[in-house]
């Protein structure tokens, strides 16, 4: 594998933002009721987080150390201004869901913990990757929380787009007397099914390299 | 004939004198009752007949007169001076409305016609913030901000009061000077869409002003926050609240009370976590829940705990 798959790969499972490093919770909890809300907000970290890393290692000659941390928040905060004003055109309904959220993009200790940790010391086209790479491993963190959580919740997948799939109306499932879960879309259901995908997540690394890794810091 | 005349005009005057005189008397308060009901209460006793016609009762929000609020059943006490009008939909309890009452028929006689005006006192509206933020509409627990913090710091019961206190110090400060920035700087210049900009400056700026206080003021306490308190700046919660004020028109005083609440319920929600936390220590935890994943489903226990606050009304 070349350092740029590797990298990718990196995001997605090994170095996850959500399962594995525990870094911004906030949102995988709280905007996951829907696997539609959950890729929306997805898409606008990507965005945020491939540019920010663009931008600063552009210009990381030019950022004093000792004035770093407000030079990123600067640079986050100036795109999350620019995905704030695209995102409502793209879809106002989805946009008002997790609104406050989009704001909220510039204090996701994700984004300015890949700047710290990478885009600060590397080239322009790893810390593009490195972004994307940490963008889709956090979207897919979302999606997956987001997917369980409906399907048990509400009984449906995909819902708020053209490609739902509702098994609550499933007159088989119907019969059998199978009801939606009210408690998993409710706020305590994030937590729950978090902490058994990280549980999760633990066990298969159990079971592949035979050690319980150590859990993630928690910020 | 004159003397018929002068009589008739005595007795008219009388009357138009009795009338005004009853009149005055129809006053008499209004308030909430509930968050779907204004309960009225007049002066005088007034006419089951009368009161039940809802064309009688006219109800508005203060700022539109044009659109006419109908209530779903009005019912009159038993004593027949205090009547309540039950609406379908729950009221804006922290605005203000308008009930005329019009030709108030007290036995049998109409007696005049009144105006009230219904609204909460300044401080129910705060306190009602107040509980909001903490309790009912947990940050933590409800609405999922500030999770970093909240994990990082509940190892300990000692450090994560100190946090709570912090937290809640930045978090009033920050949250009425961004008031106040965007109030009397940002709307005048026509510059809200700098406003994420503005406010994270503004925290940054206030959490370095406490990093260097409790650097000096208390060195244990500091050594314990770590890289926490810097954290500090990237907590969602305190970037939240000040975008919660503006998104709903927060007047200096709404904003102070909205961020002690929303603090003062980090701080609870932290404590109580460090309490369990504490206690998980010497517990067997299935090896692959240790750490962070068993703390989510504590997390969880508690959020459900939190929704028993759902729908809690004081005043």
């Amino acid at each position: 594998m070349g350092r740029n798959t590797t990298l990718l790969w990196n995001g997605l499972i090994p170095e996850n933002p959500i399962f594995r490093l525990a870094l911004s919770m906030c949102p995988a909890v709280a905007v996951t009721t829907t696997v539609a809300n959950g890729f929306f907000l997805g898409v606008a970290v990507i965005f945020v987080q491939v540019m920010s890393s663009a931008t600063v290692s552009i210009f990381k000659k030019l950022i004093h150390p000792r004035i770093r941390i407000p030079a990123y928040v600067l640079v986050i905060a100036t795109w999350v201004s620019v995905i704030d004003m695209v995102l409502p055109v793209v879809s106002l309904e989805t946009y008002k869901n997790v609104e406050l959220f989009v704001k909220l993009i510039v204090v996701f200790a994700i984004i300015i913990s890949r700047l710290e940790l990478f885009a600060s010391k590397e080239p322009f086209v790893p810390s593009v990757v490195d972004g994307f790479g940490m963008g889709v491993g956090f979207t897919f963190g979302l999606c997956l929380t987001g997917a369980i959580r409906e399907l048990l919740g509400s009984g449906t997948l995909l819902a708020g787009t053209r490609y739902v799939i509702d098994l609550a109306a499933n007159p088989f499932l119907v019969s059998l007397g199978v009801q939606p879960l009210l408690v998993m879309i409710l706020p305590a259901g994030g937590f729950f099914v978090i902490g058994f995908i990280m549980a999760t997540f633990n066990w298969v690394e159990y079971k592949i390299t035979g050690k319980i890794p150590a859990s993630g810091g928690g910020h | 004939m004159r003397t018929t005349a002068v009589l008739g005009l005595l007795v008219l005057l009388c009357a138009v004198a009795v009338g005004s005189a009853f009149g005055a008397v129809t006053t008499g308060s209004a308030s909430f009752k509930g968050d779907k009901g204004i309960e009225l209460t007049f002066s005088v006793p007034v006419d089951d007949a009368w009161a039940k016609k809802p064309e009688n009762l006219v109800v508005y929000e203060k700022p539109d007169p044009d659109i006419r609020i109908s209530p779903a059943s009005i019912a009159v006490a038993p004593n027949r001076t205090k009547v309540t009008l039950t609406f379908k939909d729950a009221l804006n309890t922290a605005g203000e409305y308008v009930v005329e009452a019009k030709d108030v028929s007290s036995e049998g006689k109409v007696v005049g016609s009144t105006e009230f005006l219904v609204k909460k006192g300044h401080f129910q509206v705060l306190f009602g913030l107040f509980l909001g933020a903490s309790l009912i509409a947990n940050y933590v627990f409800t609405k999922f901000l500030g999770l970093c913090i909240f994990f990082g710091v509940s190892q300990k019961k000692d450090t994560a009061v100190g946090m709570g206190a912090t937290f809640t110090l930045v978090m009033v400060l920050s949250a009425v000077f961004c008031w106040a920035l965007f109030t009397y700087v940002l709307t005048p210049l026509h510059l809200d869409f700098l406003q994420i900009i503005v406010f994270i400056g503004t925290v940054a700026i206030f959490v370095q002003f406490a990093d260097t206080v409790l650097r000096k003021v208390n060195p244990y306490l500091f050594k314990k926050l770590g890289v926490y308190l810097v954290l500090i700046v990237t907590n969602c919660i305190i970037l939240a609240v000040p975008l919660e004020n503006v998104l709903k028109k927060h007047g200096a005083a709404e904003s102070l009370i909205f961020a002690l609440g929303a603090g003062l319920g980090f701080a609870l929600a932290l404590f109580l976590m460090a309490c369990v936390r504490e206690k998980l220590e010497v517990c067997r935890v299935p090896a692959v829940f240790k750490g962070l994943p068993i703390a989510f489903v504590v997390a969880g226990l508690f959020a459900l705990a939190f929704l028993g606050f759902s729908g809690l009304v004081i005043f």
